[in-house]
């Protein structure tokens, strides 16, 4: 008959209960956001102001305090998908690399002759030998610089260096697992440094995630606009330091091979020419502080370089005293101080009429670190506040008019039973919010309207169970047994129909990015929802209600 | 009393009108196909690459005039046009202006846009303000084709096989053809109508399937419990009976899913519109399908009656996958 264990109207009931607790906050919305706004502050911060004390007082703690995260659809704010040009570091990497390749050969200057770098595509490292009959030793000599490739998947005792020798001409390139344990570097640090750029603007839990093998997308909510995100992150902040060489009249001057032209950031249409090879960059960056000169007392930019760094540095500036050397931040020359002294100490300032903010602004930067490799933006997307806060209000006006008329068609048809599906209605739409809040996924649009096409779609499990009902108690074996006999052979008939539409759902979260993985999300979680609360929901509702009444004859 | 859309007993020859329906499904299936090739989907930028920008005015809207705005700025193919939804208050003008994306730019081009927001703000209105603006370079544009693509084909796939595991595979084509037959129907709407297709459609077209395959799924469980029950009737007549059996809950669900997306439709503001649209079509779509398309594949393949296997247990519900239900 129709019976059900006690432990399993327990749990029925007690799964209810706390997915309800979690999605109640939700009704609460601004007050539960502030109050976890203000701890996370005081948490990040260590300090608290009073107005994060009345934020955090206006939540009771003891209350759960779980809220679903509004998507940027609806919240507005910006998103980005970038780029990160992975083969930048290739050429950096082959810059760094000339140096040792040129001592090493030097060793070697009686088998192989002279040497000279030559131009090569980015991502090339060439090398001209005066002898070609040294090239067996040199193309070992070069070789012995490339190390074990250290990743995961690359190859076991593969070097970082691709060496190969045609002619008179020596060619380095990064070997092929090197380069995948690179992009894989490059990626991470990318993400890292835009997330750091992105914190310090102090928004609200933006997404920073990696897609696919080169690709970046990062979602801001609350900002203004793509264009303001951009330029917080899409700042290079590449410091590094060159010997100059000389001053040029204008960006056209006549360079020799690996040298450059950048103008100066002070002197109107001032240019240097520099060496291309940096002698230090900021990756030996260390800390990086926004100070004062104390004796003409305007805003300096201090920075300190870790000791691979602070010996290069000293190495040069000990061998190049009267010399001048230039600062160069993002391609312009900062200032291009003479040496005075060897710098051995791995300290330094850069100063150039920089304002308080500007100088602030650039040390966070520098400490931040520069992005690896450029990115550029395959799409950007802005969402105004007010567009959101309108469909936040369309969406939410149409799910409780879709309610309420699904609510009295159900009644209509199905009379106390319909009032049974109604209320596990309710209960279903307050478990999707639970579990939503509860795995922090994102509320978007499209997922409002899986929310409300959850709401039509909810009611079929008990449509199915009523129908069956109905059908059986023509065959008149009284109200008990038709009831469970309902339950029991719609059961394959709902299984099949719901597992066929998870299908779906777990297809477009899988593929799908953006708005269509949120609609995914409260799709597949109404449909597990909906099925417990149809099913064992309802039941158990039949249940306490025969057992009150012991009815001889129900009506469905 | 009790609300009936249908009565509690039903005889409907679904079958009677077989040539008419199917024909007709088989012709509208070509005449999607037709309009699709000859006039095209309307593709959003998702698909097409480009920038879309939504622009929110008090000044009642000229197109003409942002036309005559843009035009000096050589953006190729601009399309203008103006939003309307209810809820709007009555002096805000919503115009949704998309560009083509730009010619030789792999990513999006931010100069554009500025330039584009200056213009309007320049001729049409000062306070005029930018509530959303959406830019997809032609590189990632190709990848959402193609990844729609896989998405429908996938689900197709998956659904095929479940429902050859679960039932038979006279079932599982029934099913799909009837499922293609939605999405098709579908793409040939808004060919027709020249709606906006964009990433969030493909979501629709998958919720569709989801839908109609739902639909399909009961009656096919019903008429595998029939086909045990009477084991000498014609499959026409089981057919018959499980759709008249299931009709009620067939017409009860899609009833209730389209009231909440009707509601939707009407309430939920112009930005879903297209997407809730595609829904509610597919969902009437779906419907129709289950029960004239699906069945008629399955009666044309014909079905195994012998269902007296070794495990086959006699129960109600015995198929020789019966064991794996839940």
């Amino acid at each position: 008959m129709l019976q059900i264990p006690l432990w399993n109207r327990l749990f029925i009931i007690l799964t209810v209960l706390v997915g309800l607790s979690f999605a109640m906050p939700n009704f609460f919305y601004g007050t539960v956001e502030r109050h976890n706004d203000a701890l996370a502050e005081i948490e990040r911060t260590g300090a608290e102001t009073p107005q994060q004390t009345e934020d955090v007082a206006a939540w009771p703690g003891y209350l759960p305090a779980t809220l679903v995260n509004l998507g940027l659809d609806l919240r507005g704010g910006a998103h980005l998908l970038a780029e990160v040009q992975v083969e930048d570091v290739y050429v950096q990497r082959m810059d760094s690399l000339w140096p040792e390749v040129r001592d090493a050969l030097r060793e070697l200057r009686d088998v192989v002759g002279t040497i000279r770098r030559v131009d090569a595509e980015p991502g090339l490292l060439q090398v001209r030998i005066s002898q070609p009959e040294g090239m067996v030793s040199a193309l070992a000599a070069v070789r012995e610089l490339g190390q074990p490739v250290v990743s995961l998947t690359g190859g076991f005792g593969e070097s970082t260096l691709d060496v190969s020798g045609a002619g008179d001409v020596i060619t380095v390139r990064l070997s092929e697992s090197e380069q995948a344990a690179t992009n894989d570097r490059t990626l991470q640090q990318s993400i890292e440094i835009v997330r750091r750029r992105v914190d310090e603007a102090g928004t609200r839990e933006p997404t920073i995630q990696r897609q696919g093998a080169d690709r970046i997308l990062i979602q801001v909510p609350g900002i203004g606009s793509a264009q303001e995100l951009k330029e917080l992150i899409g700042t290079t902040a590449r410091l590094t330091f060159h010997p100059v060489v000389g001053r040029a009249s204008g960006p056209d001057a006549d360079t020799d091979s690996r040298q450059m032209v950048l103008p100066s950031v002070d002197e109107g249409d001032g240019y240097y020419i520099l060496e291309e090879t940096p002698v230090v960059t900021g990756d030996d960056l260390v800390d990086s502080q926004p100070g004062f000169d104390q004796q003409t007392g305007e805003a300096i930019v201090t920075f300190r370089f870790n000791p691979t760094g602070a010996r290069a540095f000293g190495e040069y500036t000990a061998a190049n005293v009267g010399a001048p050397f230039a600062i160069v931040l993002d391609e312009e020359v900062i200032s291009a101080p003479v040496i005075r002294s060897a710098i051995t100490g791995g300290a330094g300032q850069i100063s150039g009429n920089f304002t308080v903010e500007g100088s602030t602004e650039l040390a966070i930067l520098l400490r931040a670190g520069a992005l690896p490799a450029e990115m550029t933006f395959l799409e950007e997307r802005t969402i105004g506040p007010e567009l959101g806060a309108d469909s936040v209000q369309a969406g939410q006006t149409a799910a409780l008019i879709a309610f309420a008329a699904v609510l009295i068609f159900m009644v209509a048809s199905y009379g106390l039973f319909g009032v049974f599906a109604s209320i596990a209605l309710i209960l279903n739409v307050g478990l999707i919010f639970g579990i939503l809040s509860l795995i922090g996924a994102t509320l978007t649009l499209p997922g409002i309207a899986g929310i409300v096409l959850t709401i039509g779609m909810a009611v079929d499990a008990n449509v199915l169970v009523f129908e069956r009902i109905r059908e059986e108690l023509k065959t008149a074996k009284g109200p008990a047994r038709a009831i469970e006999l309902g339950y029991e052979r719609a059961l394959s008939a709902i299984i099949d129909a719901n597992i066929t539409t998870f299908i779906i759902a777990t297809i477009l979260f899988v593929l799908g990015s953006g708005p269509v993985r949120g609609f995914s999300v409260t799709l597949g979680i109404g449909i597990v929802t909906s099925v417990f609360t149809a099913i064992y929901v309802t039941r158990l509702l039949v249940v306490y209600w025969f057992e009150r009444k012991r009815p001889k004859k129900i009506e469905v | 009393m009790r609300l009936r859309l249908v009565p509690q007993e039903t005889s409907f020859d679904f079958f009677k009108h077989a040539r008419l329906t199917f024909g007709a499904s088989i012709v509208a299936v070509i005449a999607s196909l037709v309009i699709w090739a000859m006039v095209g989907l309307n593709f959003g930028i998702d698909f097409l690459g480009g920038t879309t920008i939504r622009t929110d005015s008090t000044v009642q809207v000229e197109v003409g005039e942002y036309r005559a705005a843009l035009d000096p700025l050589n953006l190729g193919d601009v399309v203008i046009s103006e939003v309307f939804d209810p809820n709007f208050a009555d002096d805000q003008h919503v115009v949704t202006v998309r560009i083509q994306a730009q010619e030789g730019a792999e990513a999006v081009t931010p100069e554009v846009i500025t330039a584009i927001q200056t213009a309007l703000q320049e001729a049409v209105d000062p306070a005029m303000t930018f509530p959303s603006v959406e830019s997809v370079g032609p590189k990632v544009s190709g990848e959402l084709i193609q990844t729609a693509i896989i998405a429908v084909l996938a689900s197709l796939g998956a659904i095929l096989v479940y429902i050859w595991l679960r039932f038979e595979w006279q079932f599982s084509v029934g099913a799909v053809a009837a499922l293609i037959h939605d999405v098709i129907l579908t793409i040939g709407v808004f060919s027709l109508f020249q709606i906006r297709f964009e990433l969030a459609t493909v979501a629709a077209l998958l919720t569709i399937v989801g839908y109609s395959i739902n639909d399909t799924v009961v009656i096919f469980d019903r008429l595998r419990e029939n086909l045990i029950k009477y084991k000498q009737m014609a499959l026409r007549d089981v057919m018959n009976l499980s759709a008249n059996e299931t009709l009620s809950r067939t017409l009860m669900t899609s009833g209730t899913t389209l009231i909440a997306l009707i509601a939707l439709l009407v309430l939920g503001g112009d930005v879903i519109r297209g997407f809730v649209f595609a829904i509610a079509w597919g969902v009437v779509v779906g419907t129709y399908s289950s029960i004239y398309v699906a069945k008629n594949v399955v009666l044309m393949i014909g079905v195994k009656r012998d269902w007296s296997k070794p495990s086959d247990g006699g129960g109600a519900s015995g198929t020789q996958f019966a064991n794996i239900d839940a």
